[in-house]
């Protein structure tokens, strides 16, 4: 009978990770395709700098700022037909990484937007006067420059994107967080919580060390 | 080579205020010269220095180079300006997160230059600068002199015919700043780039410059060779800034004691190393006693003060200063 109620749970445990990663998987490569971008195109588009465009970089820095300031559960709500559409279902994680995704591009973007303004301004300018192209002093010197706070940034979202993945069970997404409060809150499993909760520390914790030697790495100053 | 005319600067401030920071300034700069720019902080020394490669577009006048007003270039053209006009930074200025050899390698790929080319020129310039060892090196691990020299790497990489200096040595101690000065001077001599160096200390523009302007306030005040300057100051700022080369300070003691007649002699030019004082003592019956003194070279041509006391018969002195003066620049009687 316990041991049954273990594997019951160890499959559990397996299955909730698996939606975790994939849900965070899917949302983590969305913000590196879309939020990089984003957070440059915010950058770029600056007062004094490359491509200065106050019209659009307002634009850029409000559609980051609606997102952010949205709650993720409204988030999750407004985003349905969106969701819909894009993978013909509401529900599973699959779904979940929809919002997921809209969520942390917005969080990376700003975080993008960040470690690029921590670039100092003299080696770009040196490089703008050795004759390098806008292209390569982007690609060569920017993104060189703030790779380390690129990454940093990068370990947040995902740390974030965990925590978020726990409210997208709201939608059937699953999840590590779904499992925690499906045991702990509805049914009073105070062990099974406690140990989902405990689990999930150790996965932050391990995101967190990985990003940080990771970034450490590339950073030479 | 270098040619400024009638060039303004002005700032827009965010509380839409204007700041002219360069004013009017006409200026010639020859090929091959090392031409130094001094002033104070806020000056507009490194406003005027960043208009010659157009990081800084003035908003009044032209910049003729060779002969070719640039100061209307976009595009294209500017790149290919900038390719050919070096520059090294008071902060360096490196890219933190590439090695020595990538430093200088982006400055070549950005020229167009193939892998082949770069691979056989970094580890030359490297070699000029007397870093070769340090090619895999990242900047954080150098000291603030080899950062100076791989960042002049790097501006001579692409064999530019221009190479401005905003302020090179500022981050550097003394001993440090000597070696740099002394790299660039070789540089300028050896490939024989034109060279502006940006400097709020006359004595880097003494040691390496061949001819210099004064800005004060946005304007050229005074401009010359560096010998000119010195010897003879014509603007009061001028002045007030090369005072310290030929003001002495007595001592208290001796400048109180009246007994004694003392004189300031002026030496500028080549008359330093000729034995003036020794055949003064020979032609006139008189002791000369030297109290204190200061001689310098600038530009290879001496430039001084002695102070002396000379003992003797009031007619004996007398004829003595006449001869010295003479044979010095300038003989001044001091508290007569
Ligand atoms: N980007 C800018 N915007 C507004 N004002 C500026 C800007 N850059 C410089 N100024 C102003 O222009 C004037 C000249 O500045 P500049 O940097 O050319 O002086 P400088 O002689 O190089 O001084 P320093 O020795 O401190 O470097 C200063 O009053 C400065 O405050
Ligand atoms: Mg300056």
């Amino acid at each position: 009978m316990l041991s049954l109620s273990v594997t019951g749970l160890i499959t559990d445990l397996i299955k909730a990770f698996m939606e975790t990663f994939l849900m965070c998987g899917i949302s983590i490569f969305i913000s590196i395709v879309l939020g990089l971008p984003l957070g440059l195109f915010i950058y770029i588009t600056r007062e004094g700098l490359f491509w200065q465009n106050r019209i659009l970089h307002l634009i850029g820095g409000l559609l980051v700022n609606i997102v952010r300031s949205t709650p993720f559960v409204i988030l999750l709500v407004l985003l349905i037909p969106v969701t819909h559409m894009l993978t013909g279902t509401t529900i599973g994680p699959l779904a979940a990484s929809v919002p997921l995704s809209v969520a942390a591009v917005a969080f990376y973007a700003r975080l993008v937007e960040g470690s690029l303004v921590e670039v100092d301004k003299g080696v770009l300018e040196a490089a703008t006067a050795m004759g390098a192209t806008n292209g390569r002093i982007i690609r060569e010197v920017l993104l060189v420059e703030a790779l380390p706070g690129l990454l940093r940034g990068l370990t947040v979202t995902v740390v974030s994107l965990v925590g978020y993945t726990a409210m997208a069970g709201i939608v059937g997404g699953g999840g590590v967080g779904d499992l925690a409060i499906r045991f702990g809150y509805y049914r009073y499993e105070t062990n099974v919580m406690i140990i989902t909760v405990v689990l999930l520390i150790v996965l932050v914790q391990v995101i967190q060390s990985l990003g940080e030697l990771i970034a450490g790495e590339t950073d030479k100053r | 080579m270098i040619r400024f005319e009638n060039i303004s600067v002005k700032y827009t401030l965010k509380s839409k205020q204007e700041v002219e920071a360069v004013r009017g300034v006409t200026l010639e700069i020859g090929e091959g010269e090392i031409f130094g720019i001094v002033g104070t902080s806020g000056a507009g020394k490194s406003t005027l220095l960043r208009t010659i490669n157009l990081l800084q577009r003035p908003t009044d006048g032209r910049i003729l180079i060779g002969g070719n007003d640039i100061t209307h270039l976009r595009g294209e053209s500017l790149r290919q300006l900038r390719l050919t006009t070096g520059m090294i930074f008071q902060h360096f200025n490196l890219i933190h997160n590439k090695t020595v050899f990538d430093n200088i390698a982006f400055a070549m790929r950005s020229a167009g230059k193939s892998k082949s080319e770069i691979e056989r020129r970094v580890p030359e310039v490297l070699e000029l600068v007397g870093l070769l060892d340090k090619a895999k090196s990242y900047p954080s691990n150098l000291s603030g002199g080899q950062k100076q020299r791989v960042g002049i790497a790097r501006s001579i990489a692409n064999d530019p015919q221009i190479l401005l200096c905003d302020e090179p040595t500022s981050a550097l101690d003394m001993e440090t700043t000597q070696s740099i000065l002394d790299l660039l001077k070789e540089i300028n001599n050896r490939l024989k780039i034109t060279t502006v160096i940006i400097s709020h200390e006359m004595d880097v523009i003494k040691k390496i410059c061949d001819k210099v302007a004064v800005m004060s306030k946005g304007e050229v005040v005074e401009t010359g060779d560096v010998f000119r300057i010195f010897a003879v100051p014509e603007h009061p700022f001028t002045k007030q800034l090369v005072n310290s080369t030929l003001d002495l300070e007595l001592p208290r003691k001796l400048n109180e004691n009246r007994t004694k007649r003392l004189f300031k002699l002026v030496y500028r030019g080549e008359r330093a190393e000729e034995p003036v004082i020794s055949e003064t003592v020979r032609k006139f019956p008189v002791d000369m006693n030297i109290l204190h003194g200061k001689i310098e070279y600038i530009a290879e041509q001496p430039i001084g003060v002695l102070i002396l006391n000379l003992e003797g018969a009031k007619e004996s002195v007398d004829s003595a200063v006449s001869y010295l003066k003479t044979r010095v620049a300038e003989v001044e009687e001091l508290h007569a």
